[in-house]
């Protein structure tokens, strides 16, 4: 039961979820503009770009995240030598940060693509009919409504790019799901309790996070 | 496409020229991209040729990629085939009307949800031995890791698809006498199963996905034998990278248009589940409480 009380330990457990935290924060502003600008692609009349942005969602989409992380430290990294830090951890967190981005984009692309989608074409016709020019209509009628169908999408992908930041530890870093491998090795006797405590701490995070999301969508809700 | 019809007119002349203009603007843009990308890759001699040999070698097929593409295979169908059994137990758990089961069968399904997927594959391979005085082979850890996240998303889709059978159907089942676990099995569960047909096949490609985490407990799969032990014997870790990624994009990618396929037919036919967004290798994958299920349609 001394787990947790030795502050080594805690220390390591608070470290852990900073790195989380930190991870999940950053990737997810790099994955919102990257991934606005690909759906922006993916939606415009120019073919070349659609191509561009089909192929990014369909590549990353489709590769396990694992993968990519991988790719990350061992390509980019230790073969093309590309190094974002002096510092150890912090080269393997960037490193991190741009897998996740990444791979995040694609959602993010798919996301806002059909919120797009759930815009009934009558509407942009109606803007048009009452003599609104391009912008204008973007502007005041179809995007507000694509905004709003888009919240709870986003709210499953912020989720699960936190819960994904755990495999950034396949490179090394001692994220939360490292910290808990190690403390379960050393402490066997409390294994259940090291469990319980981790994932509650992620459950404590995720669940109110997706309760408030839920409860956003639906407040702003398009009611048609 | 629609979507182009609710942001752009349908393009005339001058568009299309200017449509074209940008084309070529960009397609040199996006081919300067790629080649830059090639000559980074050729200043790092990835692209010589002893790198890329072993793959015209029938032996690393047979040692390393196929073993791995069968250990991938293996894992992802024994997790599917429980992660369906956890799913429809505890979406039926979660509709039943004493508490006593609703409530524990929700918390389950809730927690298991928003826990990442490497921490119970952790817990099972490195904590469970402690608890049960006998090793956790890493293919249990990683189809037992599977089963919760996978099983507990899949319940909240099927409560999502049952909740969404047309409410005459069970009434009707009723009014005809059954009970309600035979309206359960006979009539609602049938219908909702049918319906949730796109969602399955979709949560079959996060599955797969997830099954690359089984590199991290050495569970000799696709990225552990196709990249790190490939890569480990003839140390071309690029070029192994890139043909197993090709290896899962093209599993998954068919799997994406057959699930896309079962969702065109399902339109056509009897009431269907407004698609979910499943995202993410991924965790979290359905919208909350399955809020954005609307009413049937037709």
């Amino acid at each position: 039961m001394d787990v947790f009380t030795d502050p080594k330990n805690f220390e390591a457990y608070v470290s852990g979820f900073l790195w989380i935290l930190k991870l999940t924060g950053a990737s997810a502003v790099c994955a919102l503009v990257l991934g606005v600008l690909l759906a922006a692609m993916r939606v415009s009349p120019v073919p070349v770009l659609r191509g561009f942005g089909a192929g990014w969602v369909n590549i990353f989409r489709n590769t396990p995240l694992t993968l990519v992380i991988f790719f990350c430290y061992f390509g980019l990294y230790s073969t093309l030598g590309l190094s974002l830090s002096q510092e150890l951890d912090l080269n393997r967190y960037w490193l991190g940060v741009i897998g996740l981005s990444t791979y995040t984009a694609a959602f993010v692309c798919e996301a806002i693509r059909s919120g797009i989608n759930t815009v009934p074409t009558g509407q942009a016709e109606a803007a048009r009919a009452i003599g609104l020019s391009f912008a204008q209509t973007l502007r005041i009628v179809v995007l507000p409504q694509a905004a709003r169908s888009v919240i709870a999408p986003f709210g499953s992908i912020l989720i699960a790019l936190c819960k994904n930041a755990t495999i950034v530890g396949t490179i090394g870093l001692m994220e939360s799901s490292n910290v808990m491998k190690d403390l379960i090795n050393s402490y066997g006797n409390a294994v259940i309790l090291i469990f319980l405590v981790f994932a509650g701490t992620f459950a404590a995070l995720l669940i109110p996070t997706g309760y408030f999301f839920g409860w956003l969508a639906n407040k702003l809700a398009v009611k048609r | 496409m629609s979507t182009s019809s609710v942001l752009y007119d349908h393009p005339g002349p001058r568009a299309r020229i200017r449509n074209t203009v940008l084309s070529v603007i960009f397609g040199v843009a996006v081919l300067a991209l790629l080649y830059w990308l090639y000559r980074k890759f050729d200043q790092a001699g990835q692209w010589e040729a002893w790198l890329w040999k072993p793959f015209a070698d029938p032996k690393t097929w047979t040692q390393f990629v196929l073993p791995g593409l069968w250990a991938t295979l293996k894992a992802a169908s024994v997790g599917m085939l429980l992660s369906l059994a956890f799913g429809i137990i505890f979406a039926v758990g979660r509709l039943s009307e004493h508490w006593w089961i609703s409530v524990p069968a929700g918390a389950v399904v809730e927690f298991f949800r928003a826990v990442p997927l490497l921490l119970m594959i952790f817990f099972v391979f490195y904590g469970l031995p402690w608890v049960l005085k006998q090793p956790v082979s890493a293919f249990w850890a990683v189809v037992i890791g599977l089963t919760l996240y996978n099983g507990s998303v899949l319940a909240e889709a099927f409560r999502a698809g049952i909740r969404s059978v047309p409410s005459g159907q069970s009434e009707a089942a009723y009014a005809i006498g059954m009970r309600k676990t035979q309206v359960m099995q006979l009539i609602l569960i049938p219908q909702a199963a049918r319906a949730m047909l796109p969602i399955i096949v979709s949560q079959l490609v996060v599955l797969l996905k997830d099954t690359a985490l089984g590199y991290i407990v050495a569970y000799p799969e696709l990225l552990q034998r196709g990249v790190n032990d490939l890569a480990a014997n003839y140390g071309n870790i690029i070029p192994a990278a890139m043909v197993i990624a090709v290896i899962y994009i093209v599993i998954n990618s068919l799997l994406t248009w057959f699930a896309g396929w079962l969702d065109r037919r399902s339109r056509t036919r009897a009431f269907r589940v407004p698609r979910q967004t499943a995202p993410a290798g991924t965790p979290g994958a359905t919208p909350e409480g399955g809020a954005t299920v609307t009413e049937p349609q037709g």
